[in-house]
């Protein structure tokens, strides 16, 4: 392991003194990103201030073999951005800067730091808005967005970040720069936009964004429809769907949700109802007419108890307000709660939200339900006090228990929060022994001497043999060579 | 009949990769013109065949990639849905591989979305003749790296897809055409205009003085929008035309393809053909157009040209990323023997 003051009289070389935080105390607010169940003190924690001090961060860990961890507004709820006992965390919170609006080209130019919604702040002057909207977005940061290729309520018709980003810069490990994607809608060679966007910060640090910007739309409107199952209710999004709308989003929350969420804010939530979904239209006006009338017509067949339309704005404010609640809500029934993120076609929400129930019961751990249903995208949420010996194990281990039950049915154990550190188990069952070794070498060809973000995202062939989950293909164990645990 | 060949397509790459013999990867053979010539044995897709899921509510196809593009197309539209990317149907035996693995998009692009926005997954068989599964047929979808959308525009030189999930999406209610007699800088201003008010526009055209604009939405919708914006309502097959590049403007040799951001200033004076609301245009030129499109901040790609020539189809990159192009093509084919030199010939 590297000497830490060494590495601090290094850093401090290349950087002012100001920007290298080294004292137990200075140390402490970095121990852990959005995702509080897992903390770690870095050895020390760099602020750069211009590109050249990132490059000159990258160039002495790379040269001294120290491991970096690139970190934005650290709301991440998968701990991608844990810092490293042995290894320095890079906060890029100082790029916070709004470079540019082309208002020609409708994009936005921006520094990593910035925040997601200051974007559409900013934008917003000229009639425009970025349209990927994470939960957190007041406070995370587009860097940490594109590193996640993080989503929101609005993703099913506008995309994720990786559909409304144009071009990044990005440093490589070993000083490299580039950039991927360009000013115009398409870029000649390989789609590294692609690759980078949700690459959790192993295949390089961005050091500028480029996002697509859309006009504000003319009108938009929320429908809440009631039921009396939540398997109902799951029908009623796969009809809506079906029939040729396209909500602007399309969430659904059960009983402990609405009345959690209608406790805090008052939203006007029908309390007795078994689920709600919220299904908001926009467009032009006509459109939102058009498209209201047709969900309503869908939602009655679909044996809705109640459909109200939003009669105006401060009302529709109202609907969205206990929905956008629901966390924190929620975080009032409980001491501590874990955050959930499987994605499953949408056919399978009745049937895995009856599984889920039924661990609930097992476990003995409640679970509240509040998710983007129009993608498909999963949260369920664990009640569990971490106070109570070996509770936050059960509760991680239900977790990991879920997720496999949304592999099965077809999906994937993350729809946008990210692998992180938290679901690294569970890549060993989502991906098998080639394909985890095909995404080393990709991080190979970007960071050979795996020094950014190591043991996030894609775990060691080694560590799945731990956790006893390889996935066999064709009957064949993989890599016989390794010793079993 | 089994239709699943991805077996038999693994051993022959696995000998390949042993023997080190390059392979010319071919399937409808529709788009050959695209790419440098290679020399190889053939590995023929074409008899890999078959949509394996498709359910309207899901919004998602899966097929295997010798799959016809007008099959697919055929199941979608009795459910009244769409590949809302609109690839070009360059002719019969165009393959759902074959589109995605040259990316190319439609005059619906801009304003809808590009073939690598809908890619939700993908099988692959890399380099070594390992069968991969990325991505998946959900929305949403973040664990690990997105393999997936990096096989698109990659023209196989990265693996060979055996099978691609694709978002869907419906259909519009009502479709019509307004032409407008204008300039080609007057039509770009308009344009601007109506998108930055958030008007239902699904394609756009500039062509020798007349701007056509395609209205996609709501019957109501649609009929506002005409309101607004004037113009003549007319008939016509120009976006199936641009679509699959039957236009006239499409046969003409030295034709160049140049992608530029949109507001970048258009004039009467090439002879273009401007699509996708100003940031695509066609234009013929028998001197190379790379400078000037990146000049413009975009890249250019030579069209129609000769398959034996010497020079470069695709826009050169910087070296430092010939550089890391080359890392990820050893990645993924460390033999080097996928469609070797297909895109660019030093890589």
């Amino acid at each position: 392991m590297p000497d830490k003051q060494q590495v601090v009289r290094g850093l401090q070389q290349i950087l002012p003194r100001a920007c290298v935080l080294h004292d137990e105390e200075d140390l402490r607010p970095y121990e852990c990103d959005g995702l509080s169940a897992y903390q770690q003190v870095p050895m020390v924690v760099t602020l750069p201030e211009t590109i050249n001090q990132i490059e000159d961060i990258l160039a002495f860990c790379s040269r001294e073999k120290i491991p970096v961890v690139a970190r934005g507004a650290g709301t991440g709820l998968s701990g991608g951005a844990l810092p490293l006992e042995n290894g320095i965390l890079m906060s890029l919170a100082r790029f916070n800067r709004i470079l540019e609006i082309d208002t020609g080209n409708r994009t936005a130019r921006v520094q990593p730091g910035v925040r997601n919604l200051a974007i559409s702040e900013a934008a917003g002057r000229y009639g425009l808005y970025y349209a990927p909207d994470p939960s957190s977005q007041i406070a995370c940061s587009i860097g940490g967005n594109v590193a996640e290729n993080a989503g929101g309520v609005h993703c099913l018709k506008y995309g994720l970040t990786v559909h409304n980003i144009l071009k990044l810069e990005v440093i490589t490990m070993q000083g490299e720069h580039l950039t991927i994607g360009s000013d115009a809608l398409d870029s000649p060679g390989y789609d590294l936009l692609a690759l980078m966007t949700g690459s959790e910060g192993l295949l390089g640090v961005i050091t500028e964004i480029t996002v697509k910007l859309l006009p504000q739309p003319e009108a938009a409107n929320v429908i809440l429809a009631a039921f009396n199952d939540v398997a109902t209710a799951g029908q009623a999004v796969s009809n809506i769907i079906a029939d040729g709308i396209l909500p602007a989003g399309l969430e659904l929350m059960d009983n402990a949700a609405i009345r959690a969420a209608d406790d805090f804010v008052q939203a006007g939530y029908p309390r007795d109802a078994a689920a709600i979904l919220l299904c908001e239209i926009d467009g032009t006006r006509s459109e939102v007419e058009d498209q209201l009338a047709q969900a309503q017509q869908v939602l009655k067949t679909s044996a809705a108890t109640q459909i109200r339309v939003a009669r105006d704005e401060q009302e529709r404010a109202k609907f969205w307000a206990g929905r956008k609640a629901a966390f924190p809500a929620v975080g009032r029934l409980s001491p501590d709660y874990y955050c959930m993120d499987g994605t499953i076609p949408r056919y399978q929400i009745a049937s895995v939200l009856t599984r889920i129930s039924e661990l609930s019961s097992e476990y003995g751990l409640p679970i509240v339900n509040v998710f983007h249903a129009g993608d498909g995208n999963l949260h369920p949420l664990i009640l569990y006090d971490a106070n109570i010996d070996g509770e936050l194990e059960r509760t991680e281990e239900l977790g990991g228990k879920i997720l496999e039950v949304c592999v099965k049915a077809g999906g994937t154990i993350t729809g946008e929060h990210g692998v992180g550190i938290e679901k690294i188990n569970q890549m060993c069952v989502q991906f098998d022994a080639s394909e985890l070794t095909q995404f080393h070498a990709i991080k190979h060809a970007f960071d050979p001497d795996t020094l950014l973000n190591p043991g996030k995202a894609i775990p060691t062939l080694h560590r799945c043999a731990e956790f006893g989950a390889m996935h066999v293909h064709h009957g064949r164990l993989p890599h016989p060579e390794l010793e079993r645990f | 009949m089994n239709n699943d060949l991805s077996s038999g397509l693994s051993e022959q790459i696995q000998k390949a990769y042993a023997d080190k013999t390059p392979l010319v990867i071919s399937a409808g053979g529709s788009k050959t013109f695209y790419g440098n010539v290679v020399d190889g044995e053939t590995l023929d897709v074409s008899a890999h065949t078959g949509i394996i899921d498709y359910r309207a509510s899901e919004l998602v196809i899966t097929a295997r990639s010798g799959t016809k593009l007008t099959d697919i197309e055929t199941a979608l539209a009795e459910q009244n849905q769409q590949l809302a990317f609109e690839p070009p149907r360059h002719n019969a035996d165009t393959t759902i591989g074959g589109v995605i693995a040259c990316g190319l998009s439609g005059p619906a692009r801009t304003f809808q979305g590009a073939a690598r926005d809908f890619v939700l997954g993908t099988k692959i068989i890399n380099g070594k003749g390992e069968l991969l599964q990325f991505g998946g047929q959900v929305m949403k979808n973040v664990a690990g790296y997105d393999v997936s959308r990096l096989m698109v525009g990659a023209q196989g030189t990265l693996g060979v897809i055996t099978e691609i999930s694709l978002k869907v999406l419906p259909r519009s209610e009502r479709e019509t055409t307004l032409t407008f007699e204008v300039g080609a800088a007057e039509g770009h201003q308009m344009l601007r205009t109506w998108l930055g008010h958030g008007q239902p526009i699904s394609a756009s055209c500039h062509y020798r003085g007349v701007l056509s604009v395609r209205l996609s939405s709501t019957e109501n919708s649609v009929r506002q929008a005409c309101r607004k914006m004037g113009g003549d309502v007319t008939v016509s097959d120009l976006w199936q035309q641009l679509r699959d590049q039957t236009h006239p403007h499409f046969q003409q040799r030295d034709l160049w393809r140049l992608s530029v951001p949109a507001a970048t200033a258009v004039d009467d004076e090439n002879d273009q053909l401007v699509e996708w609301g100003g940031a695509l245009r066609w234009q013929v030129s028998r001197n190379a157009l790379f400078d000037k499109a990146q000049a413009l901040g975009g890249h250019a790609t030579r069209y129609n040209m000769q398959p034996d020539s010497a020079d470069e189809i695709f826009q050169p990159l910087q070296p430092a990323m010939m550089t890391m192009h080359r890392r990820i093509k050893h990645a993924l084919d460390p033999n080097n023997i996928l469609n070797p030199a297909r895109l660019y010939k030093a890589l």
